[in-house]
């Protein structure tokens, strides 16, 4: 048997782990690999930061390979650990701290490194980059307590990072030393277009501006320009470009000039040491985008697997900015110089602007605005190179050959793409891998394929494409590219659903399913539960709920936790108690080994790590109600002091808390809620990040609502300011109610009012007459509710499900 | 090879489920619609959770902790996750709802 060699990756980043993935296909036993990295996480999606940034994506999600793949792939992978240096001589990589890994092969992939303004003031604490999640963490936290940000660079990053900001819900600035925005990526017709949309959207931009300098003590507090201006501001995000990370070649005695320097199949003057991603130059380019970078990777492994290949020559890139609402597209050289010829169109009642730049009777460029669809085929006509000559017409107005009859369309191109072309860049998609879920893995339509190989699953610049390979695969077998329903199940919108149900008067999910034609007949556990509370909302009177389906949660009325034990929160209204109350909760904690006892964010106790069966018996000694912290309804309404004690206290916050928490409680909607009172503007209840919120001021209540504190921070709108108790309860139930009956399952109040708008919520509301309608039917809903604990505490046909069947018989 | 008696139809609701343990193993029986008792080991694969605990749709239960959904019958994890649950093979006495299970 042979000893396999020893491989080395440094950087545990986009291209090389992707390299290595493809060599443990095309060589599994050969190498011994292990990885450094310098940052604490498995390989993720760097691209995806933006998303993650802008609210649409969790960190969770974009890990690429998670720490079992290393494992299961007999990889050994050190996180944290940053390269000093490669012994050439000894053969050996050294890290930092002192930790020592020999090699047969080392592969240095450090990407690249954000280009800091060498400004005064830019070492300053609310001064950083956007590279990693690091700096998304910093972000995150920077607009819970800032308003005020600024992103210097206008380039993809600067605008996808200022995007994220917007909605973390800061006031985001946007300087660019350009007169115009994204001038690398763009011309000045397609910036200006931009830039209306982006300032549309909430940005602001301060145009042909050179950063001075910094001020603030330890913390920024304002960017000076070097016309003597300047703008106060609590963030700064550098976005002003990258330097290829050439930190080790430098220590290694390794040539490099902007990157390392490395030849057409990734080797460096080094014997035995490769390089590949951002940090090398190959033929004078630095790459800044993933689709080269994956190529490059693709060579790299077949020649570290010994399999003959060509030579990487070097890449066309395209760029697509993620940024939602917007649309942009520019690939190859898209101004024209001397010896090219520009044709455009622009539509401005549209908003759609084309461009491409021809040299020699071929493509060589193109930017698109507003209408991005034909991106991926001029891209793939820029690549191959083909000439274009007397089709630039139709290549301008977007009808293809095969519409006119013609070859050399769209179609040919795709069937002569070779099969290990990437179509999509961002997860490194090629051609054959599409054709493999289509023929093999009977994916038939674009979702299908989406979730089966990721292919445009980030960035949508390469959708064309891969629906032509799905039509050029499929052939008849195309599915409807079905239009997204509430989940798999079904091809109807909520609003559809609701409607039929209404029309029909459709009593059960059953008869829903059934009816409605549901394609899965049994449902999942996307659109039971949303079905169950449609009908509930719906008849509040005659519909049965059914317990079967909704969540854990909300069967065992406590909270699951990842080890299968459960987390029980007693209700304290307003967040008031007495001792009487607090000595039995920590006697009952006692008595059942509660290994934590924890105050929630909205001022109750949870008592966590019981085991199921004593659910009931817990409820039984407590005798207090459900404080509902599982289900979508009515959290808590966190309270502050108000005028009972507090000097500055206007109103009475823990009464009014009270009376909304005892109002309200139990009360079924689309997604949880929480509420809160403050008693004066200094909103020590935080009343302002809250689904609804109230707000005492001298002699009146402001109600604020569409709050949230989660992933994605939203603060609230004002609804509207009213002078008595009354008027409190009377908005709170009409608004309440109204977001019951129009918000889709699972959506936030945050969400919804973003998705119908403040002003159709204030229209709704704006007439007493509407707001008591309103009222009324929440009132019906609600007299019909009861405490789900006592109800089991007292019921032996439903406490039987928490017990274990008692001892097996052998028979 | 060995027949326990578990218990009888009445004491799972109709898709509920109810939890035994048999030595070192912890057992998820599962009642469908259409009267059948299925049983499998109650873990996950994905990071152990407790499947008794999920939402049961047709012949597959969602797992509380993650979604991933598992095949009562088979016990194969579908798509676009991977894995596999043990499987026990159950009968129902006709005449009195008997339960058993055989491991
Ligand atoms: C917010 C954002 C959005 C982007 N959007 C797009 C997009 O839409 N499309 C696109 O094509 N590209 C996009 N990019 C660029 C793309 O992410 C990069 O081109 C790609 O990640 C580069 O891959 P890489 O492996 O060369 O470097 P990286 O992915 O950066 O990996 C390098 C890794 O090496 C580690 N490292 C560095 N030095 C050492 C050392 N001495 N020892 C150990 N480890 C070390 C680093 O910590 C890092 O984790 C985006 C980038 C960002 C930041
Ligand atoms: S919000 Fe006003 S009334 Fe309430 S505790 Fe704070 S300062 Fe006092
Ligand atoms: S533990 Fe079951 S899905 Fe994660």
């Amino acid at each position: 048997m042979t000893v396999p060699k020893k491989l080395v990756l440094i950087g545990n980043g986009m291209a090389g782990v992707r390299a290595i993935e493809h060599l443990l296909k095309l060589a599994p036993d050969t190498y011994e690999i292990t990885i450094f990295g310098a940052e604490p996480h498995p390989n993720y999606n760097r691209i995806m930061l933006s998303t993650v940034l802008a609210g649409s994506t969790e960190l969770k999600d974009i890990v690429i390979n998670d720490w079992d793949w290393y494992k299961d792939n007999h990889i050994t992978l050190h996180t944290n650990q940053t390269i000093k240096k490669i012994d050439t001589q000894r053969k050996v990589v050294i890290s930092e701290s002192g930790m020592e890994a020999p090699y047969d092969e080392v592969v240095i992939a450090t990407g690249s490194k954000p280009f800091m303004l060498p400004i005064p003031g830019a070492d300053k604490e609310g001064v950083i980059a956007f590279r990693d999640i690091q700096d998304c963490e910093k972000m995150f936290s920077a607009a819970k307590s800032y308003k005020k940000a600024a992103v210097i660079g206008a380039g993809l990053l600067g605008l996808e990072a200022a995007r994220g900001l917007l909605n973390l819900g800061m006031e985001v600035t946007v300087i660019h030393k350009h007169p115009y925005i994204m001038e690398r990526q763009l011309d000045e017709a397609a910036s200006l277009m931009l830039r209306k949309e982006l300032e549309a959207q909430g940005m602001k931009f301060l145009l042909s501006k050179h950063s001075a300098s910094i001020t603030g003590r330890g913390r920024v507090k304002e960017l000076q320009f070097t016309d003597g201006s300047h703008l106060a501001t609590d963030l700064i995000v550098m976005a002003v470009g990258i330097r290829p990370n050439v930190d080790l070649a430098r220590s290694s005695g390794i040539d490099y000039n902007n990157g390392i320097l490395v030849d057409d199949f990734m080797n460096t003057n080094m014997a035995h040491v490769s390089a590949l991603g951002e940090c090398v130059e190959h033929r004078g380019v630095a790459y800044g985008l993933v689709a080269p970078l994956y190529e490059q990777g693709a060579v790299l492994a077949k020649r570290l697997a010994g399999v003959e290949t060509a030579g990487y020559a070097g890449s066309v890139t395209s760029t697509k900015l993620k940024v939602s609402g917007v649309d942009v597209f520019s690939a190859g050289r898209f101004i024209e110089t001397e010896g090219s010829r520009a044709l455009r169109i622009q539509d401005d009642m549209a908003g759609t602007y084309k461009k491409i730049v021809i040299r020699g009777g071929k493509l060589i460029g193109a930017v698109l605005f507003g209408d991005t669809a034909d991106g991926a085929s001029l891209f793939a006509s820029i690549k191959s190179g083909e000439s274009i000559e007397g089709r630039e017409k139709e290549l301008l107005l977007g009808i293809s050959n095969d519409l006119l009859g013609k070859s050399g369309g769209s179609a040919s191109r795709l069937e002569n793409m070779p099969d290990d072309e990437i179509v999509c860049g961002c997860n490194g998609v090629t051609k054959g891998a599409i054709g493999d879920a289509v023929l093999n893995k009977g994916c038939h339509t674009f979702g299908e394929l989406k979730a089966c190989t990721k292919a445009s699953a980030s960035c949508g610049g390469c959708k064309a494409d891969i629906e032509g390979l799905l039509h050029l695969f499929a052939g008849d077998a195309v599915g409807e590219s079905a239009k997204e329903g509430i989940c798999g199940c079904t091809s109807l919108s909520r609003d559809e659903i609701v409607e039929q149900i209404q029309s029909m008067r459709l009593m059960t999910i059953k008869e829903v399913m059934h009816v409605l034609d549901w394609n899965n007949k049994e449902g999942c556990s996307k659109c039971r539960p949303s079905l169950n509370y449609y009908l509930g909302m719906l008849f509040p009177e005659d519909y049965v709920d059914e317990k079967e389906s909704r969540f854990t949660n909300e069967r065992y009325h406590a909270n699951i936790q990842k080890d299968g034990t459960y987390s029980v929160v007693p209700r304290i209204y307003g967040g008031v108690t007495t001792p009487a109350d607090l000595i039995k909760i920590a006697s009952v904690a006692e008595k059942f080994n509660v290994p934590l006892v924890k105050f929630t964010g909205g001022q109750r106790l949870d008592l966590f790590g019981v085991k199921k069966e004593d659910l009931p018996k817990m409820w039984e000694e407590l005798e207090m109600a459900s404080g509902h912290a599982y289900g979508k309804t009515l959290r808590t309404v966190k309270t502050c002091v108000g005028n009972t004690f507090c000097r500055f206290g206007t109103q009475d916050a823990m009464a009014m808390g009270i009376k909304m928490e005892k109002a309200f409680e139990r009360l079924n909607a689309p997604a949880k809620f929480k509420l809160a009172v403050s008693g004066c503007p200094r909103n020590c209840a935080e009343a302002t990040i809250k689904d609804l919120g109230v707000v005492a001021i001298d002699g009146a209540w402001e109600i604020h609502v569409g709050g949230n504190a989660g992933v994605k921070v939203r603060a609230c709108d004002l609804l509207t300011t009213v002078k008595t108790e009354d008027e409190v309860m009377e908005w709170t139930g009409a608004y309440l109610q109204y977001y019951r009956e129009t918000a889709q399952w699972n959506e936030r109040t945050a969400h919804w009012i973003d998705r119908v708008g403040l002003d159709t919520v204030k229209k709704a509301l704006e007439k007493q007459e509407d707001r008591l309608a309103l009222v009324e039917r929440v009132q019906k809903t609600l007299s019909l509710t009861t405490d789900p604990w006592k109800e089991i505490v007292d019921n032996d046909e439903l406490r039987k499900n928490f017990e274990p069947i008692a001892g097996p018989l052998p028979v | 090879m060995s027949k326990l008696l578990i218990g009888k139809l009445s004491d799972i609701d109709v898709r509920g489920s109810r939890t035994v343990r048999v030595k070192e193993t912890e057992i998820a029986l599962f009642r469908l619609e259409d009267g059948s008792v299925l049983a499998i080991e109650n873990r996950c694969p994905h990071k152990g959770g407790l499947l008794s605990e999920g939402m049961v749709c047709g012949t597959v239960v969602h797992c509380p902790l993650h979604d991933w959904k598992v095949d009562l019958h088979s016990g194969l994890v579908k798509d676009p996750d991977d894995g596999c649950v043990t499987t026990f093979a159950t009968e129902i006495d006709p005449d009195n709802g008997a339960i058993y299970v055989v491991i």
